[in-house]
């Protein structure tokens, strides 16, 4: 376990996370929601006020959008509300004239000069409610996207600071899906439901009210239906949970499934495994159909069974108020209007059902955002830093002790001195330490114990900036981004020309290769660089530190990949800068460190032998077992 | 899309019924303000409570059937959606495991994934919003319009002007809205793409001290999302308050008009009241056409990727008339092979001629991209000879099934890959029916007991996915014991030992030399250490053949191979 832990450290090796659509696979399109039926269940956040106040935090800056969007709201909705019950006048308005002319009054007519000045009150108040209505969305828009904007930056400066122990212990689809299906949550509900959320409480107030002010009685009666809605709401929406949160398990494995066949792909074919893998897939498939149309159908229920409540009420409205009108307590009009609010008033109801589900998700997507800014950060930068103009790069390392956790000391007292133009090789077999030195000295990770120095400076004094800069790195593990061959190499050194890239690349053996390629240094490299050979992607990452022109050169199997006759012609092409440079050069091919000033062999985390080849061979120890081994082939 | 759609045909009868349901559940929607219409006409006018109590009843009953309607299709309707979900992704996955490598790398494997996961999920809930809405949407519609015009055909004429009037707000919402939200998800992706590749390479970052030009990425690529996301949601912010303002100014033109009309004795009030309503419900399924017309340019971009795959068919198939091997095991011959990536401009192996016999090694060297591992991929027949042909046993490998063929061989990849499963289920998936000695002694073998010893739980130990608790040298170690453990007649080590350091490399292969003793051995390295006793050693360079010969005889004769030696190996040992 310890060794395998040393290696994981250094062995970045990113299984690729299917790329999220946004929101995930339950949420339909940012523009809208789809109503109780849509969502998945909801995760409980674990401190909901905590989060919910930090979370408010961000909306901050915009506390005057914020309160102009409030009253234009209130206002908005107020005006909307208002319109059944004005429109109701116009209808008791027709049928009054109407019952006088059929009952044979003198005169009688519909008085259309009164209606037409409640239309025209009418028009005004609707046109009003939907301006009001646009700029409020139209202001949230900004505020919602601005705000999450804010929280990513936030974030994104966060991870700066983070010590690259959180990156090697986290996994990289956990943290990438904070950083976009939680954002985007967030940012969802912010446009959304916070607006949606205040109409629907100002309207649900708003038609109480109205409705109050018309008929007491009706009111009553129409809300006789609403502790059904509730409780309809809330006994489907626990059963949908289970069969969603069921449905997500399913969906989990199969997506596991799926992912780890489609990644061994070759073996799955040159084993013949293919029924096998088609056969557990059907099985899971099947597993996911039925949890997914219970949740579907269990959640589809809603809507009809709202219908049917909302129904209920609109007949007790309509004939409960129909047998008012013909007793005279209230107009045909009040009970248009009531017909109108009844039909109103249920949408809220599921809406704000809805949001509270909206919201706690959006708070437990809060929370995992809030938990990476939370994450301890690396130890602060010196108040005074030192700044080698010209590093010569001797490299010192004193009395050093390091383990990646407490318990677990994996450096016991090292000692190491580096003087410039010199090569350290350090040799050993896997998980024997031999990254973490690397990693100490670019401070990666602190020292548990003693120091370590560059030109007699302690790097604790320098500033993580300035004291990478004096190192040039090639890792095994290759990195490089979406972007040209050209701007790849050429991130070894801020506004490179074109004449350094290319004797960089030259350099590094790669000038050929690039030159093959359709577009040459152009070559635009794709999202998983798999446009081009492993070997040919260490070839650039090795350009890339050549164009640097570090003090210190470190090179962690920085050849692995590439073919042997291959590396020699590279390792002529650094002997030149390795002659004026310190090096440490980590490698298991032992034929290229053989030429080391200083070869240390690592075993277990300690430094068992040091010398150079000749005396460590003479002395006939760990390293000369090691490098006789390499011969063994020939001698059986 | 609509080819995707098609694929709904065999759920052909419960969607007839669910469109039934959901058309009798319009119907009752609106035949319930019909009933309301005559209360008031009837009812109220004539003041008659037994009425209006009769007539309420029969609302109420109506209503509820409409309930059941819609509790039944949305039963169907979700077994409909799921299962339209579930037999695409069948589809999509059995696809997806016959290509061969050639079709698998031309999408690639994230974006395959995505595909069979989210593209189809997505496709899913189109077919559920479908059966929801786009069927009821629609009927409640035409029904609105015929209510209405049933009601007062004069009266309706409203709509002549108002519909034209929603449809322009609609299509130009959509018009300007679908190119955005397109453009919306790509900004999306190239967060997350700059943020990938900062979680990915924050060590070179931070070793090169690119921070603030990472961070300046990360900044443009969010800021340019969040602009467009402002632009979307500001457009969408038009959509609802135009369309409410056109729906409430509709319904004060029927009230005057119909006024006018109540007043002239052609209509009555209960009549205005109904129309009012259906009105609203025209309007309404309107909206909701609107909304889908947001989730079509998401769901499209789906199923043209999921389309993708469907329409790629694998190039390799096996023959119609099979031929089996006759009794010869382990006979490799190459003739004459030559392969091009698709796309690419030169050959990436050409005019390869050898012949191997069981009990001997072959070993292949040669510099990066010289084509070792082309070569090798095309013996299991990963990808088809361009010129020339491969014989296994006599017959070439296009004349047997895949099946037959990959039996015969034990391949072991450059990048081992192993499986969610106990270490034992590891080993044996290179033959199910293995013994546990047979496990053991490929464990052994394969230098691979030590550590499995040291595991908790031994062979039963569990391997994560992506074999992430295990270490890339211990990795490739089972991955050569699952090789082992099939005793394949042709062993395939696609440079498979180069996790391993020296002392493991060289125990592994004297393990090795006795188990695959009766077999024929392709090994392809780069350490000449590893091949120099191989019977035969092929040196590639740029694709062909520049050598083939013992390890002496090349070191006479080849100067790639001297090259190659010298590099690796000092004077006094090469003598």
């Amino acid at each position: 376990m310890k060794k395998m832990n040393e290696n994981n450290k250094m062995n970045i090796e990113e299984k690729k996370e299917p790329m999220k659509g946004f929101g995930g696979p339950q949420r339909p399109a940012a523009g809208m929601r789809m109503g109780p039926g849509m969502r998945g269940p909801a995760e409980k956040a674990k401190d909901f006020k905590g989060t919910l106040r930090r979370l408010i935090t961000y909306l901050k800056p915009f506390k005057t959008s914020l309160i102009i969007v409030l009253l234009m709201s209130v206002l908005g909705t107020a005006s909307a509300i208002a319109g059944p019950k004005i429109l109701g006048k116009a209808t008791t308005e027709l049928f009054r004239g109407l019952m006088m002319k059929m009952q044979g009054v003198p005169g009688a007519a519909i008085d259309f000069n009164k209606i037409a000045i409640i239309m025209a009150w009418l028009i005004g108040l609707y046109i009003i409610s939907s301006i009001f209505s646009y700029v409020n969305m139209y202001i949230m828009a900004a505020v919602a996207q601005r705000s999450v904007y804010n929280m990513r930056k936030e974030l994104n400066d966060k991870l700066q600071r983070l010590p690259l122990k959180f990156f090697d212990d986290k996994a990289h689809g956990d943290v990438l899906s904070r950083v976009t299906n939680d954002m985007d949550n967030i940012s969802s509900t912010m446009q959304q439901s916070l607006t949606q959320l205040i109409t629907s409480i100002v309207t649900m107030l708003g038609i109480i009210i109205m409705m109050l002010t018309i008929s007491p009685w009706m009111t009553l009666i129409t809300l006789v239906t609403l502790p059904a809605s509730a409780f309809a709401t809330k006994a489907i929406a626990t059963r949908s949970q289970k069969q969603f949160k069921m449905q997500q398990k399913t969906l989990g494995q199969l997506n596991g499934h799926v992912e780890e066949m489609y990644t061994g792909h070759k073996i799955v074919k040159a084993y013949g495994k293919e029924k096998d893998s088609i056969e557990e897939f059907n099985q899971i498939n099947e597993e996911l159909y039925e949890a997914g149309w219970k949740a579907q159908f269990i959640s589809g229920i809603i809507m009809p069974v709202m219908g049917f409540i909302n129904n209920i009420s609109y007949v007790i409205v309509t004939v409960a108020g129909s047998i008012f009108v013909t007793k005279g307590t209230i107009s045909i009009g009040d009970v248009q209007a009531f017909i109108q609010y009844s039909r109103q008033f249920t949408q809220p109801i599921a809406q704000t059902a809805n949001i509270a589900n909206v919201i706690q998700s959006t708070i437990a997507s809060a929370e995992r955002v809030f938990e990476i800014l939370d994450e301890e950060e690396e130890i602060q930068e010196t108040e005074n830093p030192v700044r080698l103009e010209k590093p010569r790069g001797d490299v010192t390392v004193e009395h050093v002790s390091f383990g990646y956790s407490e318990d677990n000391i994996l450096m016991k007292d090292m000692n190491l001195v580096a003087k410039q133009g010199s090569t350290v090789a350090i040799v050993g077999p896997t998980g024997a330490g031999k990254t973490t030195l690397v990693n100490l000295l670019m401070r990666f990770y602190e020292v548990n114990s003693g120091r370590i120095t560059i030109d007699g400076v302690d790097i604790k004094d320098m500033r993580r900036g300035d004291l990478r800069n004096i190192f040039g790195m090639v890792l095994q593990d290759t990195w490089l981004f979406n972007g040209t061959i050209k701007d790849n190499i050429g991130y070894g050194l801020e506004n490179a020309t074109d004449e350094q890239i290319i004797a960089a690349a030259r350099a590094a053996h790669a000038d050929h290769f690039i030159r093959t390629l359709p577009e040459g240094y152009d070559t635009v490299l794709n999202e998983e660089a798999s446009n081009i050979s492993q070997g040919q992607k260490q070839l650039l990452t090795i350009a890339r530190a050549i164009l640097a022109d570090p003090a210190v050169l470190i090179l962690d199997e920085a050849t692995s990949s590439v073919d042997t006759r291959t590396e020699v012609y590279i390792q002529h092409a650094m002997l030149e800068m390795m002659k004026v440079r310190t090096s440490f050069v980590i490698a298991h091919r032992l034929s290229t460190i053989r030429d080391a000033d200083t070869i240390l062999v690592m075993n277990e985390g300690d430094i068992i032998e040091t010398g150079n080849h000749h005396e460590l061979m003479a002395k006939n120890g760990f390293y000369a077992e090691l490098y006789n081994s390499q011969f063994m082939g020939r001698k059986i | 899309m609509i080819k995707l759609l098609k694929r709904l045909k065999p759920f052909t009868v419960p969607i007839i019924i669910v469109t039934t349901l959901v058309f009798l559940q319009a119907i009752a929607e609106l035949y319930l303000p019909n009933i309301m219409s005559d209360i008031v006409d009837v009812g109220i006018v004539n003041a008659d409570t037994d009425y209006i109590l009769r007539r309420g009843l029969l609302m109420l009953a109506i209503a509820g059937a409409a309930g059941i309607f819609t509790i039944i299709a949305s039963y169907l309707g979700a077994k409909v959606a799921v299962g339209y979900g579930r037999n695409l992704r069948k589809n999509v996955f059995s696809r997806v495991e016959s290509y061969s490598l050639h079709e698998f790398n031309k999408i690639g494997t994230a974006s395959l994934i995505t595909r069979t996961t989210n593209d189809i999920n997505q496709m899913q809930n189109v077919v559920v919003i479908m059966l929801r809405l786009m069927i009821y949407a629609p009927l409640m519609f035409i029904g609105g319009v015929i209510m209405s015009v049933d009601k007062d055909p004069k009266l309706a004429t409203i709509l002549i002007f108002v519909l034209p009037v929603i449809l322009a707000v609609i299509l130009w919402l959509v018009k300007k809205g679908m190119p955005l939200f397109k453009s919306l998800q790509k900004k999306l992706d190239k967060v997350n793409l700059v943020f990938r590749e900062r979680l990915t390479g924050i060590r070179v970052i931070r070793a090169f001290n690119k921070i603030d030009r990472e961070r300046k990425r990360f900044d443009e690529a969010s800021l340019d999302l969040t602009e467009t996301g402002i632009k979307v949601n500001r457009i969408m912010a038009f959509l609802m308050p135009a369309l409410m303002l056109i729906i409430n100014l509709a319904t004060i033109a029927v009230v005057w008009f119909g006024g006018h009309r109540i007043d002239s004795g052609a209509m009555q009030v209960g009549d205005l009241m109904a129309f009012i309503q259906y009105i609203m419900r025209i309007m309404f399924s309107l909206m909701m056409l609107s909304m889908m017309f947001i989730m079509i340019p998401r769901a499209s971009a789906s199923a043209e990727r999921i389309n993708e795959v469907l329409d790629m068919y694998p190039e390799i198939n096996d023959p119609e008339n099979p031929v089996e091997t006759d009794g010869r095991k382990g006979y490799i011959e190459f003739r004459n092979v030559c392969y091009k990536y698709p796309g690419a401009e030169e050959c990436a192996i050409k005019n390869i001629s050898f012949s191997a016999k069981p009990g001997e090694t072959t070993a292949i060297i040669g510099g990066t991209g010289s084509g070792k591992t082309t070569l090798v991929s095309m013996i299991p027949r990963f990808y088809d000879a361009e010129v020339g042909e491969i014989l296994i046993d006599g017959v070439s490998i296009k004349d047997m099934t895949q099946e037959h063929l990959r039996k015969k061989i034990g391949y072991v990849p450059q990048k081992a890959v192993l499986f969610t499963g106990s270490v034992a289920e590891n080993i044996r998936y290179g033959n199910p029916e293995a013994t546990m000695e047979e496990v053991e002694s490929a464990a052994v073998a394969a230098q691979a007991m030590e550590f499995i010893e040291e595991r908790e739980g031994k062979f039963e130990s569990i391997i994560s996915q992506g074999g992430t608790n295990i270490s890339g040298g211990q990795k490739q170690r089972l991955s050569i014991a699952r090789a082992l453990v099939r005793k394949p007649e042709i062993y395939i080590f696609d440079d498979s030992f180069s996790a391993l350091d020296f002392k493991t490399d060289a125990k592994l292969r004297e393990a090795l030399k006795s188990v695959t003793s009766e077999s024929t051995v392709i090994i392809v390295a780069q350490r000449v250490s590893t091949i120099m006793n191989s019977d035969r050693i092929i040196v590639l360079d740029n694709g062909s053949i520049s050598g083939i010969g013992t390890h002496r005889e090349l070191l006479a004769g080849n100067d790639i191979y001297r090259e190659i030696v010298a590099s690796q190996l000092s004077e006094e040992e090469l003598s």
